[in-house]
């Protein structure tokens, strides 16, 4: 039976990324997913690539994710954009002022526009502005080309991929790790779980309790309609996120809440906040009146309560380290993927990690 | 604020308009709701404000049905279409649009009455002006009193090739021919079924009469290869299946004029709204593909939650308003309102009734189901998806590269992703990509349910609001 260096749980955006590094560090690694590549929130999610709405503390490595993203281009849909963060009242603008300033100083290349530039840029958009920011290096991919994408650089570096193959244990012997799906078991010296909102449940099956939490972040997507917005459109509070694909169709986004859970692997659309959603939408781009929504969904998005990420050893498990709760996974995870393999692979990685020990102190919301 | 409703049954079609009608005579308050301006469904659908030419039995049927709601205590809301619905703790809420905005109802039980959707197998041509549904042909024929063309070819499988060719020229159309998949012999294998309803079988002979009496040209055992024009529909192609539906190869082809073709090959129960509540499906040919989960007496495996009619299983309209009452009387017992035995002696002789007819209705279910013949057969270049245009040859490219389910097809080629949400294209991919990965197609499974249930306009779900008075959450971390 084949022993691998590294099992990666988890085949999202930060567990392939990680994959791909350590195995062009030699090391022989195996990626299971309990569905398919790419299937969760690295493919469900609204694909914004915006520093404008990362946290100050991580523009680093959000800046290194969208050099990732920009050279995986047409193949994801990459489109670089520029981006608009909008306010529309004076504690929109205070808001806006504050948060983007720090922002710029923590190396974002984010300026102040005038609403008559944002205009100019932009003339659908609602005549309420009264701040703006902007950001060149802003866009968006497509989201839904991330599973295929991902198979195909897991093929093309000949990493063994196991799809539709849920983890249901994992035991620590003195060697390594053993991991058990239904249908078959791994071993590996080490293992990453990188299993966003379902690294909570892998990291307990050796015996850590991680206080993650869950948000379930509703996405809504129109039909086709002609085209009206060419940049990216954030708010000032960062609850909402709009933009247009090259079919035309609006994407609609900002992190508002539906509900399920990870264990049941359903994620519902609330009607409550999905509207909420598509008012603050239909308010920053009046245009949207008639146009259909045709499809929301939801994706899970974990935290823990300081909201940086995991990123480094599972406390007390030598051998096994986990990457997840990334806020902003989708943009960072290419960046912060790679440094993670650094570590397995036993080298410094360029930028700080995340120890996951600090957590264990905070007692979880839930 | 008024008293909590007992329970909202969505569709009044004849199983929704009967559940309605019993749940209220035995006193439960009651809503019932669809998107049409009056009861009756697609079977019995009629068209406001123009006066039938003559009395059909299914505009007899559909009268009764509007007659026994106007004189029942059921609060019926027509005009209003479902988007979405959410189960709380201990009640539904059914989030619709209506002409004047969004309307949310609530009740602390649901039925389900949604009906049958038209199963589609793609053709060559069948993205072609002119080329239309059997369902969408009965719409117009019943709501519009409109002919689909003046030359029509019917073709596909089940009894409504016979009820829209028939349709058609007693409107004074002309059938150019009828292309069914079914060998002439298969409609007689299930005659003691079909004998069990004997009202129905006599319906399906006038409808052989009039089409006899026109001299409809009628072709067994074949398909359409093709459908021609440029771009409205000037012709089909048609060629003979073999013993098992297969497309003979380098058989004789058949080119016929028509000006519209009208195509389906039967009907599967409609699922979105149990999906999108996460019930139990199971999949079974003989109930027309995947359906809910329900049990005897019309239960699914969420409490409160109840499907009858076609959408609990394709039965047919006659054993419909059976099952819709059956369920009236199970939501009475979920409400704790009568006991387990006063629940079973009454729906007892609705059960025999329901499962009496339901026989024709499967016998008709059998007479629609093709074989993977004519799927194996659809061309590289043939649109799968015609929202997103989505040919076989781009989803059979997805499956080999490595997607295997259906979100990953739909992810890898955006099949299903256009304003029909995969009402048109789910099953035909997923036996494509059963066929490819050399599974069944209950082993490919469904595409998750996700709201609206249908496409609507932002303004019509936004509804009038003062962007100062929206609640903003807390911001997003620093």
């Amino acid at each position: 039976m084949t022993r691998y260096d590294l099992a990666v749980i988890g085949g999202g955006i930060m567990g392939v990324t990680a994959a791909l590094r350590a195995a062009a560090g030699g090391m022989r690694v195996v990626v299971l997913d309990r569905g398919g590549v790419g299937g969760e929130a690295t493919g469900v999610n609204a694909g914004t690539l915006s520093l404008q709405i990362k946290r100050v503390a991580l523009m680093p490595y959000a800046l290194r994710g969208h050099e990732w993203w920009r050279i995986a281009g047409e193949a994801v849909g990459f489109h670089r954009t520029g981006g608009y963060t909008l306010a529309f009242n004076a504690r929109e603008q205070a808001l806006l002022e504050d948060r983007m300033r720090l922002k710029m100083e923590a190396g974002a290349p984010i300026t102040f526009v005038s609403p008559a530039q944002v205009h100019a840029a932009e003339p659908a958009l609602c005549d309420r502005i009264v701040a703006a920011s902007y950001c060149a290096e802003d866009g968006h991919a497509d989201s839904t080309r991330s599973g295929v994408y991902l198979r195909k650089l897991l093929r093309d570096a000949a990493i063994d991929v196991r799809e539709h193959a849920p983890v249901v244990g994992v035991d620590s012997r003195d060697s390594g790790f053993s991991v058990r799906s239904a249908t078959s078991s791994i071993d590996s010296t080490n293992i990453l779980i990188a299993s966003g909102a379902w690294t909570k449940s892998i990291a307990a099956m050796l015996g850590v309790v991680l206080p993650i939490e869950v948000r379930v972040n509703t996405v809504t997507v129109t039909e086709k309609g002609p085209m009206q917005l060419h940049s990216a459109i954030g708010h000032a509070t960062g609850l909402l996120t709009l933009k247009q694909k090259d079919n035309g169709t609006f994407l609609i986004g900002g992190g508002w809440q539906g509900r399920g859970s990870p264990e049941t692997g359903r994620g519902e659309v609330v009607a409550a906040t999905m509207l909420q959603n598509l008012r603050l939408a239909r308010f920053a781009l009046p245009a949207l009146a008639g146009v259909r929504a045709v499809r929301a969904w939801t994706g899970f998005d974990s935290f823990v309560p300081d909201n940086y990420p995991l990123a480094g050893v599972l406390p007390g498990v030598p051998g096994a380290f986990v990457l997840a709760c990334v806020r902003g996974g989708y943009t960072i995870g290419p960046c912060i993927g790679p440094l993670m393999a650094d570590l397995i692979l036993g080298r410094s990685p360029e930028l700080p990690l995340f120890d996951p020990a600090r957590v264990l102190k905070m007692p979880a919301h839930a | 604020m008024s008293a909590m409703i007992d329970v909202i049954i969505l569709g009044a079609g004849p199983a929704g308009a009967a559940a309605a009608v019993e749940a209220a005579r035995r006193g439960l308050k009651v809503l019932l709701v669809d998107e049409a301006v009056a009861a009756g469904g697609q079977v019995y659908r009629i068209a406001p404000g123009i006066r039938a030419r003559d009395a059909t039995p299914e505009r007899e049927a559909g009268d009764a049905i509007r007659a026994s709601l106007a004189a029942s205590r059921v609060d019926a809301r027509f005009g209003h279409r479902v988007w979405q619905v959410e189960r709380n703790a201990a009640s539904f809420a059914v989030h619709t649009v209506n002409a004047t905005g969004p309307v949310t109802l609530t009740a602390r039980a649901l039925i389900v009455a949604g009906g049958a959707v038209e199963r589609h197998i793609p053709i060559d041509g069948w993205d072609r002006p002119g080329v239309m549904g059997l369902a969408g042909a009965t719409v117009l024929l019943k709501a519009q009193c409109m002919l689909p063309g003046r030359d029509v070819v019917v073709a596909g499988a089940g009894p409504l090739l016979l009820a829209v060719a028939a349709g058609i020229v007693h409107g004074g159309g002309r059938v150019a021919a009828v292309v069914d998949l079914q060998p002439r012999s298969r409609w007689l294998r299930d005659w003691r079924s079909l004998a069990s309803r004997p009202d129905l079988l006599a319906r399906g002979a006038r409808w052989m009469a009039t089409l006899l009496a026109s001299r409809t040209p009628m072709l067994h055992g074949s398909a359409l290869r093709r459908i021609e024009g440029d771009p409205v529909v000037s012709a089909v192609v048609v060629t003979r299946l073999d013993a098992v539906g297969a497309v003979v190869a380098d058989g004789v082809e058949r080119t016929i004029a028509c000006d519209a073709v009208c195509l389906g090959f039967g009907l599967h129960p409609a699922t979105d709204i149990t999906r999108l509540l996460g019930a139990a499906h199971a999949f079974d040919a003989a109930h027309g593909g995947w359906h809910v989960v329900t049990d005897e007496h019309q239960s699914t495996s969420i409490a409160g939650l109840f499907v009858c009619g076609d959408a609990a299983g394709i039965a047919g309209a006659a054993a419909a308003p059976w099952s819709g009452r059956v369920a009236a009387v199970a939501v009475d017992r979920h409400l704790g309102r009568v006991s387990a035995a006063e629940a079973l002696s009454a729906v007892t002789p609705m059960v025999a009734k329901r499962d009496r007819a339901a026989r024709f209705g499967r016998a008709m279910t059998q007479v629609a189901e093709g074989g993977d013949g004519i799927v194996l057969a659809i061309a590289p270049e043939t649109p799968v998806c015609l929202c997103e245009q989505v040919s076989r040859a781009t989803i059979d490219a997805a499956v080999d590269a490595g997607a295997t389910t259906l979100s990953e097809v739909k992810s890898a080629t955006r099949c299903g992703m256009g304003p029909c949400g995969g009402r048109l294209c789910e099953d035909a991919a997923a036996r494509l990509i059963g066929l490819r990965t050399g599974t069944t197609r209950a082993a490919v499974g469904m595409a998750t349910g996700r709201p609206p249930l249908r496409p609507v306009a932002l303004d019509h779900l936004a509804g009038e609001f003062d962007y100062d008075a929206l609640p903003i959450a807390q911001p997003s971390p620093l």
